[in-house]
């Protein structure tokens, strides 16, 4: 197949990232432009030598547009190495400043990369792959719009770049987890419609009577995002030609806007989607079928009606009205209800097949990575309560209840789906190798533990700090002498970090060597070992 | 059930599917929003602010740029602790024209809502060049780039401009001579009375110690000074600002 009109295309718009480049209002916008046309101009070389990089090509048809469901799995794998790097190499700066080297590579600026990177780079990379792969398979169709959806994939890795790369230099507009300016949230929404075609022309075009659960879930979290992404990014650009932009909104309306869409990153980019993987590879893996069917309707839409409501519980006891903040804090409340439907509604469908976990390290990572989801929503309801939110907010406790969730949650459940997918996409019997699972399950899970834990003791700590007073009435602490109390726990936070970084570095080895065909000899998990003596067998 | 069976109805229309759930996640925001917009109580009647000098906005735009929020609150909450430590709790007014609000979400460094007026110009330089020199504490990136960076007042105009089409009490008259404005703030030299007309409180000074050049230093330690000191809090009445 040649892509005559496409290469074209991309050329033409390497071209137009130069003239935007060489007439640009302000130096960061030609910076911008410049790597634009140069990611734009090697795109342009790949297509017209028709190179892919498809890696160990199969030959397994299953009638599915499975090509781009692979760029993805990989896709999601490299990035969220990326990801995780990055993360370590922050909690170094905290820890010791000197890790901080100016202008590029300061903590301000590395920070949203981190968070990028891992909720848009990793995340969306695996929840656009699953969807593709979740979608055709139950609803019995090839994805809609032919090559829509290489544009989908393609299109998404160009806006990570560029969002990545304008962190570094400084093109920010400050808005947790939309940080990215104008001229690149245009480029997401236009991805991001292409997305929602794809996915639900494929819904509409299914040979399955019924829509399946996971894709309510995976669609409703399309559209929710293409609602709160247009909302919470209006801005007026000073310049056509110019990086900066000024918010539609000001100050406390610009606030509950910023966190209405910020936390709901959370209810449908990291929770809704995410249980659109759960609500499929799930079963699939424990060969059991979904527990509760009416569960599933309830929790569904009791959690996309109370998720949106939520957002005002990031401005506590700020300047934002007491009514909107105690309405948030209500919901909050109640939002809990739901997300325990969900995590009851997972791990019940492993009844009768408890045994797997004992057997099966993929299982394992699920089941691990819904407890953590109750767990963390049970925690966001309790630091919601205004009272508890004094002492947290602000402080550590917050970074800690969002890894537990990101890192227990978010990442065992997109790395089992993948452990789950690739011997599937690859046609390989099984993984490389299912021990290494193991290991990267515990390295990952002691990591994680490390995280949360050293978090809430630093994050109560120093908001009890902040508030200490002395017999006499004064307050006992500096603000620096909190900084320094900090010290210990900014290390232990960073090996935690680099615990659950090695066991995703383990998982990426294992899956490449499977990609690549190969297979590591091992015993199989839970089979008696050879050499034991008979006399152990059990009875018949 | 019987309300259960019919959810086989929106199970088997995807545009019903997606309509449904279209509609039922906008409520939330529409209830919790849009009211901010029109109730008058949200933003309390203060004296004193004012729209952003051309140099302080500048600043603001590197405060931004160099992601400081992501350390730095402006917001302090009605506690006595907060109220000791960083003065009056933050009202709402403070950000009315703070596009986008730098409310913050994280204290790994001290709220910045009233920082202006704490600490003198050369305290604030010394402290972002090396940071460690004046705080021994602190884990705070260094800054000294920022020195050497060049400001360029050209064209700086149109700033001001995208804010007043957005609604920022901007003047044409502010916009003709932004760039002036924006060159004179850092020159103690210049007649300033018009800009003092213009942009009431705003903080005159060579601020980097260094007269030759104007330089992004300049700008961001203009901004930090005045943060917090626009509302004279010994008259603001709490009961009256209430509306």
């Amino acid at each position: 197949m040649t892509y005559g009109p496409q290469t074209i295309g991309v050329g033409l718009f390497a071209f137009l990232a130069l003239l935007g480049a060489a007439f640009a209002a302000d130096p960061l916008f030609a910076q911008h432009m410049g790597i634009l046309a140069i990611v734009l101009a090697i795109a342009t070389v790949v297509m017209l030598r028709r190179q892919f990089f498809a890696p160990a090509k199969t030959k397994v048809d299953t009638g599915y547009m499975d090509e781009v469901v692979r760029y993805g799995s990989i896709a999601t794998m490299a990035w969220g190495i990326v990801g995780l790097l990055v993360g370590v190499v922050v909690a170094l700066q905290l820890a010791w400043p000197a890790f901080n080297i100016e202008p590029w590579f300061t903590f301000g600026r590395m920070r949203p990369l981190h968070t990028s990177a891992v909720i848009f780079a990793f995340g969306g990379n695996a929840l656009i792959a699953t969807s593709f792969y979740v979608v055709q398979r139950t609803s019995r169709a090839r994805l809609f719009g032919g090559d829509l959806a290489w544009f989908v994939f393609w299109g998404y890795q160009l806006f990570i770049v560029m969002a990545a790369t304008g962190y570094l230099l400084g093109i920010t507009q400050s808005r947790e987890y939309a940080e990215p300016e104008w001229y690149v949230d245009l480029w997401l929404t236009v991805v991001w419609v292409a997305y929602l075609v794809v996915f639900l022309g494929t819904i509409l075009k299914r040979k399955e009577p019924h829509i399946y659960v996971a894709n309510w879930f995976y669609l409703a979290f399309i559209v929710t995002i293409a609602m709160l992404h247009v909302v919470n990014n209006l801005a007026i650009p000073v310049s056509f030609l110019g990086v900066k932009s000024y918010s539609a909104f000001a100050g406390v309306q610009d606030a509950l806007t910023q966190w209405w869409y910020g936390h709901n990153a959370v209810g449908f980019f990291l929770t809704a989607g995410f249980l659109g993987m759960m609500y499929y590879f799930v079963p699939k893996q424990a060969a059991r079928p979904i527990y509760s069917y009416r569960l599933s309707i309830i929790h569904f839409w009791a959690l996309i009606f109370l998720y949106i409501w939520a957002g005002p519980h990031h401005l506590h006891y700020t300047a934002l009205p007491d009514w909107a903040q105690t309405l948030g804090m209500v919901f909050s409340i109640m939002l809990w209800m739901p997300s325990w439907g969900g995590m009851i509604n997972g791990l019940m469908t492993l009844s009768g097949a408890w045994d797997k976990i004992r057997t099966d390290p993929i299982i394992r990572m699920m089941v691990a990575a819904i407890a953590f989801y109750g767990m963390s929503t049970f925690e966001g309801p309790v630091m919601s309560i205004k009272a508890v939110n004094s002492l947290s907010h602000y402080t550590d406790w917050t970074i800690g209840h969002v890894h537990s969730g990101a890192l227990g949650w978010v990442g065992l459940i997109s790395f089992a789906a993948i452990y789950h997918m690739v011997p599937k996409l690859w046609a390989r019997e099984r993984l490389y190798s299912v021990r290494m699972v193991t290991w990267h399950f515990w390295l990952a899970m002691l990591g994680i533990v490390v995280y949360a834990a050293v978090m809430w003791v630093s994050g109560i700590m120093q908001g009890l700090m902040w508030r200490e007073y002395d017999a006499q009435g004064f307050l006992v602490y500096s603000f620096a002498e909190t900084v320094q109390a900090m010290f210990p726990y900014y290390v232990m936070r960073a090996i935690g970090g680099a615990l659950y970084l090695a066991g995703a570095l383990i998982m990426a080895f294992n899956i490449t060597m499977t990609i690549l065909g190969h297979q590591r000899e091992e015993q199989p998990i839970g089979a008696p070992v050879a050499k034991a003596p008979s006399s152990l067998q059990p009875a018949e | 059930m019987a309300l259960m069976d019919k959810h086989a109805i929106l199970e088997r229309n995807a545009t019903l599917l997606l309509a449904g759930s279209l509609l039922v996640v906008t409520v939330g925001g529409i209830v919790e929003i849009a009211p901010l917009f029109y109730l008058e109580n949200t933003i309390e009647k203060v004296e004193g602010m004012r729209p952003y000098s051309p140099l302080e906005l500048a600043g603001r735009n590197i405060y931004i740029r160099e992601g400081c929020y992501v350390c730095h609150s402006q917001m302090v909450r009605p506690f006595r602790d907060e109220v000791e430590r960083y003065g009056h709790y933050s009202l709402a007014a403070e950000s009315m024209y703070d596009r986008p609000f730098q409310w913050g979400s994280k204290r790994t460094g001290p709220d910045l809502a009233r920082v202006g007026d704490r600490y003198s110009n050369e305290w604030h330089v010394q402290h972002l060049m090396d940071p460690r020199s004046v705080v021994p504490e602190s884990i705070m990136p260094s800054y000294a780039f920022l020195k050497d960076t060049p400001l360029d007042p050209r064209g700086f105009s149109t700033h001001l401009v995208a804010n007043q089409r957005l609604g920022v009490p901007y003047t044409d008259d502010m916009v003709a001579v932004a760039e002036a404005d924006l060159t004179a703030q850092a020159d103690p030299n210049a007649a300033q009375t018009d800009l003092l007309a213009r942009y009431p409180k705003a903080k005159i000074g060579n601020f980097d110690g260094d007269p030759q050049a104007l330089t992004e230093m300049d700008a961001l330690v203009a901004y930090l000074q005045m943060l917090g000191t626009l509302i004279d809090f010994e008259t603001y009445d709490e009961t009256a600002g209430y509306r």
